[in-house]
């Protein structure tokens, strides 16, 4: 038996994950692949019904799919700029040797790891426009007060806001890891050749941080694209479906509506979406970082 | 001289700024926490409040709140441990074999929404009654947890000197025994990173639970968003609910703040 065991050992431990993940993630997306040339409403009377292409042709005619992928696109978009330039300023700034620098470390990881829906709750208080800090803070600075949330065009600003306090960190954490790792020499010849400290942020420290910086934009991208949480806790994608990015639509046309064929269908565009996004990232790497 | 004060100076405001900018929104729900709602409702209040314990109190007595925690922590618990059990020896075998393959499609499956699972998950729950039950929660935090594991600990594994193992076995150990005596071990903190994450993913696991789990199982995050329903929001019961969910993940990311910072680096975000 333990001969046995000894000699398949490289199938006896890989084959427990292996079925595990066949069974809970590739027979789902097949059975999502299928469901998605379907009508059904997951009615124990009504059977589901084979309609094709129907699916993927309304949900290209129809213009919530659209709304949904600009509202992602914006919402992504947005967030990953202003989180990168943060995050990589407040690394730099942080990267100096100063007392308390693990602290702050700490301090960056707690909006990272704090429950997402006690995120989107706290910032929904903030937010409020009655009685939010928010908007008292505006009327002791003599500006007038807004909306937030609760208005067709500052909703996705207002998102974006809380998802840049919220993972900036993760970008100047990846980056202060990065700049541990950057040699020394180049900044003393930099020195002896009279380079200022800002010529040595631009043509030394940046360069020589992109590799990590463009990983640290891909994984945040990904996620980005998936945000549920704290915009489903703070708006569901209202105000009138202002902030339905694609995420919300998908959830909402299966778990509200149950249209599981068409929600499926949303879900294999999704999918492709999600996998173009991650090629064009990595070519990117490729050809900016130098990355394999 | 001059100009290095100004730049220390500038300097300190900027890493003060950045400080409070962090912590300020958890700040404002520990404080929301303690104020009575009337307080809350009112804006001349912001800042100075008669600190109350009632929301707390009233979260756990007229809201079954503790029945919320004991379900997050068992699934939590069980579908890390679970995790643990099937992604500790699979990351072994594919960091020693070489398995490149396999590890392609765990890559995968940690870039795939979430949402992706549920639509076909809730259908063949409910089939097999499987809605509303641990089982069906735990294995559906485990898509989460076991992704992330096998992640973290590929290159442990494959760090580990392969001289070592293959005395063990000259010496008669079998590989199970080499595996579970000798490189588990030494592999500690690499398990104990990915474990605590694991956990945290869990607890804090939003969509999963809102779906899969009904009134028997309901979890803490559910519970807290349910909370919101009805024509009035009580904030200051809604934000002690929120602390109690956010303490446990605070407390144990301070203890462990060395390891979830390398874990979180190493590319470690929720499904």
């Amino acid at each position: 038996m333990t001969d046995w065991l000894d000699r398949h050992i490289k199938w006896v431990f890989v084959l427990p994950a292996l079925a595990f993940i066949a069974l809970m993630v590739a027979y789902p997306i097949f059975y999502t692949a299928r469901l998605s040339f379907f009508e059904w409403s997951m009615s124990a009377i009504q059977p589901s019904k084979w309609i094709g292409l129907d699916n993927y042709a309304s949900l290209l005619k129809g213009k919530e799919f659209w709304d949904a992928l600009w509202l992602t696109f914006y919402h992504s978009s947005i967030s990953i700029v202003l989180e990168t330039i943060l995050g990589v300023a407040i690394a730099i700034l942080f990267s100096r040797k100063i007392a308390g620098a693990k602290t702050i470390k700490t301090m960056m990881m707690l909006p990272m790891v704090a429950t997402p829906v006690s995120v989107g709750l706290v910032w929904l208080l903030i937010y409020e426009p009655s009685i939010g800090l928010a908007n008292q803070l505006l009327k002791q600075l003599g500006f007038e007060t807004q909306e937030w949330l609760g208005s067709v065009t500052q909703v996705m600003p207002s998102l974006i806001l809380m998802d840049v306090w919220q993972w900036t960190p993760m970008i100047a954490l990846i980056t202060i890891a990065g700049l541990a790792t950057i040699p020394t020499d180049p900044y003393e010849s930099a020195s002896v050749d009279g380079a200022n400290a800002f010529q040595k942020l631009t043509r030394i420290t940046l360069p020589l941080l992109m590799p990590t910086i463009l990983t640290a934009v891909t994984l945040r991208v990904i996620d980005l694209i998936k945000t549920f949480d704290t915009i489903y806790a703070t708006t569901q994608g209202g105000p009138n479906l202002a902030s339905q990015t694609l995420n919300l639509l998908i959830f909402d046309t299966a778990f509200s509506r149950f249209q599981f064929g068409y929600a499926s269908a949303l879900l294999m565009v999704f999918f492709i979406l999600l996998i173009a996004v991650v090629l064009l990232l990595t070519a990117i790497r490729k050809r900016l970082g130098g990355i394999e | 001289m001059r100009t290095t004060t100004t730049a220390r100076i500038s300097y300190s405001l900027l890493n003060a700024i950045v400080i409070v900018c962090l912590l300020f929104p958890f700040f404002w729900m520990i404080s929301a926490s303690f104020k009575p709602q009337l307080e809350i409702l009112n804006p001349d209040y912001l800042f100075k409040f008669t600190p109350t314990v009632q929301n707390y109190v009233s979260i756990f007595q007229d809201h079954d709140y503790m029945k919320y925690i004991v379900s997050s922590f068992i699934v939590a618990v069980l579908s890390t441990l679970g995790s643990l059990l099937l992604g500790l020896p699979a990351a072994y075998s594919i960091a020693k074999y070489k398995m490149d393959s396999i590890s392609l499609v765990i890559l995968v499956a940690k870039i795939l929404p979430g949402i992706s699972y549920l639509v076909p998950w809730y259908v063949i729950f409910n089939k097999l009654h499987l809605i509303d039950s641990y089982v069906g929660l735990i294995m559906s935090h485990m898509v989460i947890g076991l992704p992330f594991i096998m992640w973290i600990m590929i290159p442990f594994f494959g760090a580990f000197p392969r001289e070592i193992e293959e005395s063990s076995w000259i010496d008669g150990s079998s590989k199970i025994r080499t595996f579970a005596q000798m490189v588990l071990p030494v592999s500690l903190p690499g398990i104990i990173t990915s474990s605590l994450l694991a956990f945290i993913f869990s607890w804090n696991n939003f969509m999963f639970s809102f779906v899969l789990a009904g009134e028997k199982t309901k979890t803490l995050p559910i519970a807290v968003y349910n909370f919101m329903g009805g024509t009035s929001i009580n904030w200051g019961a809604l934000m002690a609910a929120a602390c109690v969910i956010t303490l446990p993940v605070i407390v144990i990311a301070m203890l462990a703040q060395k390891y979830v910072v390398s874990g979180l680096s190493a590319g470690a975000v929720k499904g």
